[in-house]
């Protein structure tokens, strides 16, 4: 199934509680071990982004309000 | 058609009554929870420009740097009489105070028990984390029995220090607007707390008495704790001293 939505994580903000990864009914989410911010922190990012629905649950969990939501607007029958 | 050509909608983004500025608060402490949640509501309400806070001393004392609405610092524990002052001499703002448990049941005790026993038409805040979260992690007259602080290592006796202090049994007397009580961990308690918030003031709009909704955070460096255990000693331990619910003015009355 395509990805119903994608979230974008305000770098600036994200400081790794990992609240958003565990809460994420579909798995989307784990922090970015490769990278720091500029806090010094390894920021959430999308994983499995093909699984993300547009819930909004991870923004809706977020302390520090670093989460974006975006949903697709496909017409009925596309892809 | 790729993803990228797909056309998207906004359908949750940062309110823009919350400052651009990075919160001080630990990572997985809640009040940033706590902010959002207030800044939303007063944006759905239209109230943003309406509305006049007081900060509190506790670690939410730079919360005047992160809204962008009006808000005055009051000195530790008198928010509240504060809040009566505006409110009295400007009926029409809402007024609201933004409390932690060591400012509010606390330090501040004298000021919110006579706010509400004079049933003042202010909305108050209370993020209550079990313990003095600023200083140290020292213990609170919210500490739960047992739980270890830096002033009791050895866990809190509560026969000596007492039990927790709930707001419902010490304030069942007075009249007042709204009490209630939520969790700011789950997506589910969040936006039950938001409801709650809302409810708040919409009633304080009313003049309905003093509106009153506490919040319950985990505090995961004064726990000792990582954010998510903090979250399941929240949700497992504090809710069986502090239930959630609303307590007066909800729905089912």
């Amino acid at each position: 199934m395509p990805a119903k939505g994608y979230i974008e994580v305000n770098e600036l903000y994200c400081k790794a509680c990992e609240l958003c990864v565990t809460d994420c009914p579909y798995g989307v989410l784990a922090l970015d071990m490769e990278r720091l911010t500029s806090k010094g922190y390894h920021p959430a990012h999308m994983v499995q982004p093909e699984a993300c629905t547009g819930c909004g649950i991870c923004a809706v969990v977020c302390p520090d309000a670093a989460i974006t939501v975006y949903r697709y607007e496909r017409q009925k029958g596309e892809a | 058609m790729t993803l990228a050509e797909v056309p998207t909608r906004i359908v949750y983004s940062r309110p823009e009554v919350l400052d651009k500025r990075v919160t001080h608060y630990c990572p997985g402490c809640t009040h940033g929870v706590a902010h959002r949640l207030v800044a939303e509501v007063l944006e759905e309400m239209g109230e943003v420009e309406n509305a006049i806070g007081v900060a509190s001393v506790g670690c939410s004392v730079f919360i005047y740097n992160y809204f962008n609405i009006d808000f005055v610092e009051a000195a530790h524990g008198r928010a509240p009489a504060m809040a009566t002052g505006i409110k009295r001499l400007l009926p029409d703002r809402t007024v609201f105070t933004y409390q932690g448990d060591g400012d509010l049941a606390s330090i501040g005790m004298g000021e919110i028990v006579g706010a509400a026993s004079r049933g003042e038409k202010i909305t108050v805040i209370f993020l209550n984390n079990a313990n003095y979260g600023m200083t140290g992690g020292q213990m609170a007259p919210t500490t739960l029995p047992g739980q270890k602080t830096t002033s009791s290592p050895y866990g809190k006796d509560a026969a000596r220090f007492g039990k927790p202090f709930r707001i419902e049994d010490a304030y069942s007397g007075f009249d007042m607007g709204y009490l209630a009580r939520g969790a700011l961990v789950g997506a589910a308690n969040i936006n039950r707390a938001k409801k709650m918030i809302r409810k708040a003031f919409e009633k304080h709009m009313d003049n309905q008495g003093l509106c009153y909704v506490e919040l319950l955070s985990p505090c995961p460096t004064n726990w000792n704790l990582a954010p998510l255990k903090a979250k399941d000693f929240l949700l497992e331990e504090m809710t069986k001293h502090f239930p959630l619910g609303e307590f007066k003015g909800g729905d089912a009355k």
